[in-house]
């Protein structure tokens, strides 16, 4: 990535059970990292183990796995809602594990943001409370929290429903409102815990969408959170898949289709729809020569899949700069769709 | 019992071995000249009691902080609780005087009828509806009219000024527990001997330090209000979605911010169930603690049963009732109308907003007005109240004329075949034999930790010379569990499966639960007069409410699945029954008797009112000499009953969940 790492872990562990003294041996120098034996041996079962991340400003970084898989526990080390047994975790270059209670209690309410995957609204309050809900607790003044507040339930399309409570709300509604009140406080890095994971499947992609148009304009920082691999592939700039508490491979959803790391991740990729997936470049031939105005190579397959189809030639490609990379022709954007079938 | 196969012969042996003790062993161990098994030596009893009165003495005569001595802390908490008392009885009951005794003037009357019954239907209306105004405001206006007013006000000012303390000092001692696990871990035993140990018993030290008046039985009444409060709020705290915590650590709150406006507000719903309880529990203890001068309705039911005045202490009696049922049905529209949404008020100005607070506010001061000129607008006339005294007063009268045979002929039946027989079996065990019995029940469910427990408790209750009357609480107390149960048990079941009569039960069983433990007495007493049946019955009344809840809850919850295997697999009704759902209720039922247990000894405390020959009479009497030490360690004897039995049969319930795979053995 060429943009700095605004987030970023270094061999980050969360591990229950045993004595400290135990603890202390295994994250010691000689076994580090300990494999699944030590571990066992001294009674202790890993959560997060040994994870290596590094978020970029503005990118979708999606952490996908099964339950059980330990992306929670991750996401809430990210956080700095629990501590981890080792490693480092920096934000803007500072170490969060340094930091006093004070200083986290100040970064929290300026640069973090959460969304939960049950909402997390308080059942006491009404919406516009809810959302305005961060903001009073930081001591800002009741007429300018509101007016921000209401700013934000404006952004996320529940103008209208300021006075009502919580659970006077469809699930979809209530989860606006989760999104609404983590953005109050205008954070950097905004955290998802699968926040679409308790809705069903019209709204949940209908709140996808919405956390795109969102993304679009206020270009956060974004750590995601889900076990939808559909999700994950739809919305992730980069995708961490995540297995028993490691993270197995990490990468944009199209080399995660064209190079799995290994069969497990491969089993996830089997059934998603490569069109939408595969850019242009992935499935050109470089080098070669094409007519037409040009396609862009950053373009999905699904995109141009009709043009290419209908031109019944090699159409030219072309990168940012206008430059020919190379050809695509009808074959090659039938093979991708027909594999799509398989 | 099936559970036990090598334990079929061994316990059966062991019982008719006691029984044969019981009834042989005195002319056997007299011969054998081990009297001293069958009557505990007076030589051998520890003084402890003597102890505990001497060092209550230097509390109270001697011991100084430094600053300040024992005694002027104690005044000083008085005089804390007074002032907001005093206001609250002078507001409601008794106006604002000046001077003392006759030459007392009074400046300001009380608040009137009018305007107190105005404010109660502002409340119901407020809560919820106007079918609850009605009904609070009918409570209200009953009082008026049958000339219960005064005594209901003080009853009520005392709930007033002990439900704010003991919900607020309930709520702080919650959370405290549920921030620190170690104040958590120390509560926890403080708080389970505190709702075993009978509220006479710690009356006594009350007494002691704050001398006969309100103020020691409102400290009485909070103590006794305030245990379900912590256990509730520790409960609902912890019980927060956890999303949500991890919420509020996210909005960067400090730790005040997370208890104050994230953790309490979000357990609202749970913590309103509390400070119901709270209520209802300081109702029962405010009329109980009348005794203790706390003065209002307990007070008339009390005088009137020394009195044998049927009627004033019937007329007392459904006063209570109808207190308790309107300030219960109000409190509980409290706690449900915190998680509903209702419109925010309209209206620009103060007056239009708060139009309830308005008119009461008006009707106040109007009835101040014209109560100067028309006296029966400020205190109900006592020519227009209506009596039912003669009423309950001829009917039992007639009852007793025309149908005494029939009700001695139950007694006797009951005296004769049931009660003094199980009497004289528990009198006749030899104490180091049924000490041994305790134990080896206590090894047999719970392993050496139970049997040294048992050992210790029984031990003490032998050592301080309490064995005689332990013995004779526990006859009492066991006859009316088992009544209780035989009844009890049954109506859960016919609750659980016909649905129609679950609903009958449901509204008897609320009824029952909301009375003060005071009121169960009038009626046996005046039918049957004083004596073991009469305590039993009044025992068994009041303990009759979680035999019957726990049974229905019990059969209520066995899993649907396994009921459509049954009829699957061709059982009859009656099959479904015994083989299906009575097994696997068995582990809710054993809970359910081991509330009634609780129950059973917390009313029979009560009963020594009646005239019982017990540890709760022991108890009693210490009250009535201010012997702090007998009084105490009567009641840490009783209270040692009750976690013997309670631990005894939660250790069974236990195993027997473990048995249906209901929980882990490990867990």
């Amino acid at each position: 990535m060429t943009n700095p790492a605004k987030l970023s872990c270094k061999a980050l562990w969360k591990v229950y059970g045993g004595s400290d003294q135990a603890k202390g041996h295994i994250f010691g120098a000689e076994i580090f990292p300990p494999g699944e034996e030590v571990l066992q041996g001294f009674g202790m079962i890993g959560a997060v183990k040994h994870a290596f991340l590094e978020i970029a400003e503005g990118e979708i970084f999606v952490i996908m796995g099964l339950s059980g898989s330990g992306k929670s526990t991750l996401v809430r080390l990210l956080a700095g809602l629990i501590k981890p047994s080792f490693g480092e975790i920096y934000l803007d270059g500072k170490d969060l594990l340094k930091m006093s209670e004070r200083e986290l209690i100040e970064l929290r309410r300026h640069k973090m943001g959460m969304v939960f995957q049950h909402f997390a609204l308080l059942p006491h309050l009404t919406v516009l409370q809810n959302v305005a809900f961060p903001l009073t607790i930081q001591g800002q003044a009741k007429a300018a929290a509101q007016t921000r507040a209401l700013e934000v339930i404006e952004l996320v399309g529940l103008k209208g429903r300021e006075s009502y409570f919580p659970r006077e709300l469809s699930g979809g509604q209530q989860q606006r409102v989760g999104i609404a009140r983590s953005l109050a406080v205008k954070p950097e890095i905004w955290f998802l815990d699968e926040p679409f994971s308790a809705l069903d499947p019209l709204i949940r992609r209908e709140m996808q969408d919405e956390f795109l148009r969102l993304q679009g304009m206020l270009k956060k920082t974004i750590v995601f959170i889900t076990h939808d691999f559909d999700e994950a592939i739809r919305l992730a700039d980069r995708i961490a898949i995540m297995k028993d508490g490691r993270i197995i491979q990490v990468a944009t959803p199209e080399e995660l289709v064209l190079n799995p790391a290994d069969d497990y991740v491969q089993e996830f990729t089997r059934h998603v729809p490569r069109d939408k997936v595969l850019s242009v470049g992935a499935v050109m031939e470089k080098g070669a020569a094409g007519e037409g105005s040009g396609i862009p190579v950053k373009a999905k397959i699904a995109e141009v899949a009709a043009d290419v189809i209908a031109a019944g030639k090699p159409l030219k490609v072309i990168d940012d700069t206008g430059q020919p990379v190379g050809a695509i022709d009808a074959q090659r954007v039938i093979d991708v769709l027909v594999r799509n079938e398989a | 019992m099936a559970w036990a196969s090598p334990r079929t012969v061994v316990w059966p042996g062991l019982f008719v071995l006691t029984w044969l003790l019981a009834t042989f062993g005195r002319g056997w161990l007299e011969a054998a000249g081990l009297g001293w098994a069958m009557q505990y030596p007076d030589a051998w009893v520890i003084p402890l009691k003597d102890s505990i009165s001497a060092a209550m003495k230097w509390l109270v005569e001697e011991a100084s902080f430094g600053l300040f001595t024992f005694t002027e802390f104690t005044r000083g908490i008085s005089w804390l609780i007074e002032q907001p008392y005093n206001l609250a009885r002078a507001l409601l009951a008794e106006g604002f005087v000046q001077g003392h005794g006759r030459r007392a003037v009074q400046i300001v009357p009380p608040v009137s009828w009018i305007a107190v019954t105005a404010g109660v239907v502002a409340l119901g209306h407020y809560a919820r509806d106007w079918l609850l105004a009605t009904i609070v405001g009918a409570a209200f206006l009953y009082l008026a009219v049958f000339g219960q007013w005064e005594s209901a006000m003080v009853t009520l000012a005392s709930v007033l000024i002990a439900v704010p303390i003991g919900v607020a000092g309930g709520l702080l001692l919650g959370i405290t527990a549920y921030r620190h696990r170690s104040f958590e871990r120390l509560l926890k035993p403080v708080l389970d001997l505190m709702q075993t140990i009978p509220i006479f018993a710690y009356l006594v030290p009350i007494l002691f330090m704050f001398g006969f008046g309100p103020v020691s039985a409102l400290v009485a009444t909070v103590i006794y209000a305030m245990p379900p409060m912590v256990r509730i709020t520790t409960m609902a705290l912890h019980a927060v979605d956890p999303e949500i915590r991890d919420f509020g650590v996210m909005s960067g709150c400090t730790r005040r911010q997370m208890t104050w406006r994230v953790l309490v507000p979000s357990a609202r719903a749970s913590l309103m169930v509390g400070v119901n309880q709270v209520i209802m529990l300081s109702l029962n203890m405010v009329i109980i603690a009348s005794m203790i001068g706390a003065g209002g309705l307990g007070f008339d039911v009390l005088s009137a049963l020394r009195r044998l005045n049927i009627g004033g202490g019937f007329e007392a009696g459904i006063a209570i009732v109808i207190l308790a049922v309107a300030i219960d049905r109000l409190s509980q529209a409290f706690a449900a109308r915190a998680t509903t949404f209702t419109p925010p008020p309209k209206g620009d100005t103060w007056i239009k907003r708060h139009p309830r607070s308005v008119i009461v506010l008006a009707i106040l001061l109007a009835s101040y007005a014209v109560g100067l000129f028309l006296p029966a607008v400020q205190t109900y006339p006592d020519t227009a109240t209506l009596t039912t005294g003669r009423f309950w007063d001829n009917g039992v009268k007639y009852l007793n004329i025309n149908f005494y045979d029939q009700f001695e002929a139950v007694k006797l039946f009951f005296l004769q075949g049931f009660l003094l027989p199980v009497k004289r079996f528990f009198l006749g065990i030899p104490w180091p034999w049924a000490i041994a019995m305790v134990t080896a029940i206590g090894w047999t469910f719970g392993g050496w930790k139970l049997a040294l427990m048992n050992l210790l408790m029984a031990g003490f209750i032998a050592a301080t010379g309490m064995w005689e009357k332990a013995m004779i609480t526990v006859y009492l107390c066991g006859t009316s569990v088992v009544i209780a149960s035989i009844i009890g048990i049954p109506l859960g079941i016919l609750a659980a499966v016909n649905e129609r009569a679950g609903r009958i039960i449901g509204v008897l069983i609320d009824t029952l639960q909301t009375l003060p433990s005071f009121v169960y007495l009038i009626p046996v007493v005046m039918l049957f007069r004083i004596g073991d049946f009469t305590a039993m019955l009044a025992i068994v009344l009041y303990a009759l409410v979680p035999a019957v809840r726990y049974a229905a809850h019990g059969v209520r919850s066995v899993s649907p699945e396994l009921i459509e295997a049954g009829v699957i697999s061709g059982c009859t009704r009656r099959q479904l029954l015994t083989r299906i759902r009575l097994p696997l209720a068995l582990p809710e039922i054993l809970l359910g008797l081991n509330q009634t247990i609780m129950l059973a000894l917390s009313m029979l405390v009560i009963t020594a009112l009646v005239g019982t020959r017990d540890l709760g009479q022991e108890v009693y009497i210490a009250l009535t000499k201010a012997d702090t030490g007998r009084g105490l360690v009567a009641g840490f004897a009783i209270a040692f009953i009750a976690i013997i039995a309670d631990r005894v049969i939660t250790a069974s319930a236990r195993s027997a969940r473990i048995r249906y795979g209901l929980e882990s053995a490990n867990g």
